[in-house]
């Protein structure tokens, strides 16, 4: 059974600068990393094939070239093999482009069990990736795993975060989990392992490769439209009324049905 | 300053800074606290391929030498001077192995020891017996197939924690030096056990401890070389640990320097920062010199020794001094430099301090280390008078 984890390369966001001209990011010289909550997610697929005879573990990247990166920084880490998805024709794909586009390449990597990704990214913030996936794909997600408690071939039993605590869910294999970072501690790289990633041959496989339609790909595939993207104005700053309580409340109550009723 | 290391070594010392940063650096107070040992951080090393950088291949390590054991030793130390001693304390428990061992002996410790799955620590030390390694009270007493041990060693830095003891003992009280052996003796050998645990000055996420030995079985399978061998098994150990000593001393020093440059950068008085007076500077400047003069030092010096050469007794001694006492004087400073906030313990540089001085001290006091360089001195200089 192969285990797969979707990951992707962002900007290291505590290295972030705005350019005060442009009010736009400063992207040169910022190092790209992992999206941290993808960390989670290949220390979870690692730790399950370490546990699953027979199993092993394969990474999945959708980006530009310089993506196998992260590809081989998740073989260090222990991930067996890394495919990069790359086109120029997958510019400019949205969520549901991304999640058909990744979909394709699990099919095409076959024989999958469990689908790890992080819960979201933290540069878009979707997380519309993960569960598009398993939507391409018509198998079940679970979102926000905080704990898996058993796993094999045909099923697995997992504990999903919810605001309150925790649910626990059975669900079949194959499946796309999500998951939180309250589910492990990722591993640092080992040496073997960042000489092996070293020499890891990071196929690339294109829309060609993948037998995508050309409708559902890129800019084209893409039903999302972004019209304009703003910084929200900064709140402005309240306002303490002060004086005896009872005076205070009477000046508050004013205050508010002004606002509210006008 | 480029020292055109390998495409593996680089990978080695960035591998250990980032295991120094992200996973030492944050807990390191802590263990200085509480004075417990680090095991979590044991199977970091371990799980990260650290514990065999200086093992060959053949028996499961990475194939380096000292230099690869000085760099990692370096960058673990500037995480913690103590918690790195698991991995370096260890390279001194094993050098004795790779320098002596046979290839049957080596095949039984050295594969266990590469994977992290067990530490090793050398005894030598007795409480009559530091400097003066003659002073050696520890008996092993031939009986058929077996050595007996009967002794107490004083001080073993992973005592009780590691698995694999190199010890030397007295086969022949009345050879004197010619009448020492070394040993391996597993932790678990009946008669072996560990007396109190040392609450010491600094590296106290380390563990310092008596080994005693009573009527300690050891098959003759053990002994390390030849009988009367011991003296210079630890003599040439320690010529081979000795840049690791110095390596644990640069790690200090740079994290020293590191964290009084950065506070000197963001402490104001009189309306600037005190990186801006310079009385600052200059010391800063001159931390500088010495730490990168005794990464030169130590970096040629565990080059020369992998490359086979003879009679390193040296550079060894030279690279140890010289790293250690930098260290001791640059941790000082740091704590100047970080004035009243210095002496506290909330801020790192008290505990650099306290970390720094025990690299004077072990592996031979610095005194002692001048001993060695002198003798050498001289005896080069007596063979250029006969030529």
């Amino acid at each position: 059974m192969k285990i797969i984890v979707l990951i992707k390369q962002v900007p290291d966001t505590t290295d972030v600068r705005i350019d005060p001209a442009t009010n736009t990011l400063q992207r040169e010289g910022v190092k790209s990393i992992i999206n941290p909550f993808d960390m989670y997610a290949i220390e979870e697929a690692i730790r399950i094939k370490e546990r699953l005879e027979g199993s092993e573990v394969v990474v999945v990247s959708m980006g530009p070239p310089q993506a196998a990166e992260a590809l081989r920084e998740a073989i260090s880490m222990g991930c067996d093999q890394g495919i990069l998805v790359s086109d120029r024709k997958f510019a400019g794909s949205d969520t549901w482009a991304t999640s058909y586009t990744l979909s394709q390449a699990i099919r095409k990597i076959g024989d999958y069990g469990i689908i790890f990704c992080g819960k979201q990214a933290s540069d878009g913030d979707t997380a519309q990736v993960g569960p598009g996936v398993s939507m391409h794909l018509g198998i079940p997600q679970v979102t926000y795993v905080k704990k898996i408690e058993k796993v094999d071939s045909g099923s697995a039993t997992v504990e999903r975060m919810t605001e309150e605590g925790y649910d626990i869910i059975e669900t079949p294999v194959p499946v796309v989990i999500t998951v939180v970072k309250e589910i492990n501690e990722p591993r640092l790289p080992s040496l073997k392992g960042k000489m092996r990633s070293k020499k890891a041959e990071i196929p690339v496989w294109t829309a060609e490769d993948l037998k995508c339609e050309d409708e559902k790909i890129g800019l084209d595939g893409s039903p999302t439209r972004v019209l304009k993207v703003f910084t929200p104005a900064p709140r402005e700053g309240g306002r303490i009324l002060e004086g005896e309580p009872e005076e205070a409340a009477k000046e508050l109550a004013g205050l508010i049905k002004e606002v509210v009723v006008g | 300053m480029d020292y055109l290391l390998t495409e593996e070594q680089q990978m080695i010392k960035d591998l250990c800074h980032q295991i120094a940063e992200e996973k030492i650096k944050p807990v390191a107070a802590e263990y200085d606290e509480k004075n417990e040992f680090p095991w979590p951080l044991v199977k970091v090393f371990a799980e990260s391929d650290i514990c065999g950088v200086y093992i060959p291949e053949e028996y499961g390590g990475l194939g380096g030498g000292v230099f690869e054991m000085a760099i990692a030793a370096e960058e673990l130390s500037w995480g913690c001077g103590g918690i790195a001693l698991a991995f370096a304390a260890t390279g001194l428990g094993t050098y004795p192995i790779l320098l002596f061992g046979n290839d049957d002996q080596k095949k039984r410790y050295l594969p266990d020891i590469a994977s992290g799955k067990k530490l090793a620590a050398f005894c030598i030390t007795e409480a009559e017996a530091g400097s003066d390694a003659g002073g050696i009270k520890t008996t092993a007493t031939k009986d058929g197939d077996h050595y007996i041990l009967n002794g107490i060693k004083q001080w073993i830095t992973n005592g009780g924690e590691a698995e694999v003891y190199t010890v030397v003992a007295m086969t022949n009280k009345a050879k004197g030096a010619r009448g020492a052996s070394a040993f391996i003796v597993d932790k678990d050998t009946p008669g072996v056990s560990f007396g109190k645990k040392e609450d010491k000055l600094g590296i106290r996420g380390s563990a310092t401890r008596e080994v005693i030995f009573t009527d300690v079985r050891v098959p003759k399978e053990n002994l390390l070389g030849k009988e009367g061998l011991g003296f210079i098994v630890a003599m040439k150990t320690f010529d081979h640990s000795r840049p690791g000593v110095a390596a644990q001393a640069l790690g200090i020093a740079q994290r020293a320097l590191d964290e009084s440059v950065q506070y000197a950068h963001e402490r104001r008085q009189f309306n600037r920062t005190i990186s801006s007076f310079q009385g600052i500077q200059f010391m800063l400047a001159d931390m500088a010199i010495q730490i990168e003069a005794s990464r030169a030092l130590i970096y040629s010096a565990a080059r020369m020794i992998d490359s086979g050469a003879k009679n390193v007794a040296k550079v060894s001694a030279i690279s140890k001094t010289f790293a250690s006492d930098t260290a001791m004087k640059v941790t000082i400073d740091a704590v100047q430099i970080f004035g009243g906030y210095g002496y506290m313990k909330e801020y790192p540089v008290e505990k650099l301090m306290r970390d720094a001085k025990i690299t004077q001290i072990y592996e031979g006091t610095n005194q002692v280390q001048r001993g060695v360089i002198a003798s050498a001195l001289i005896k080069e200089g007596l063979a250029k008078k006969r030529v």
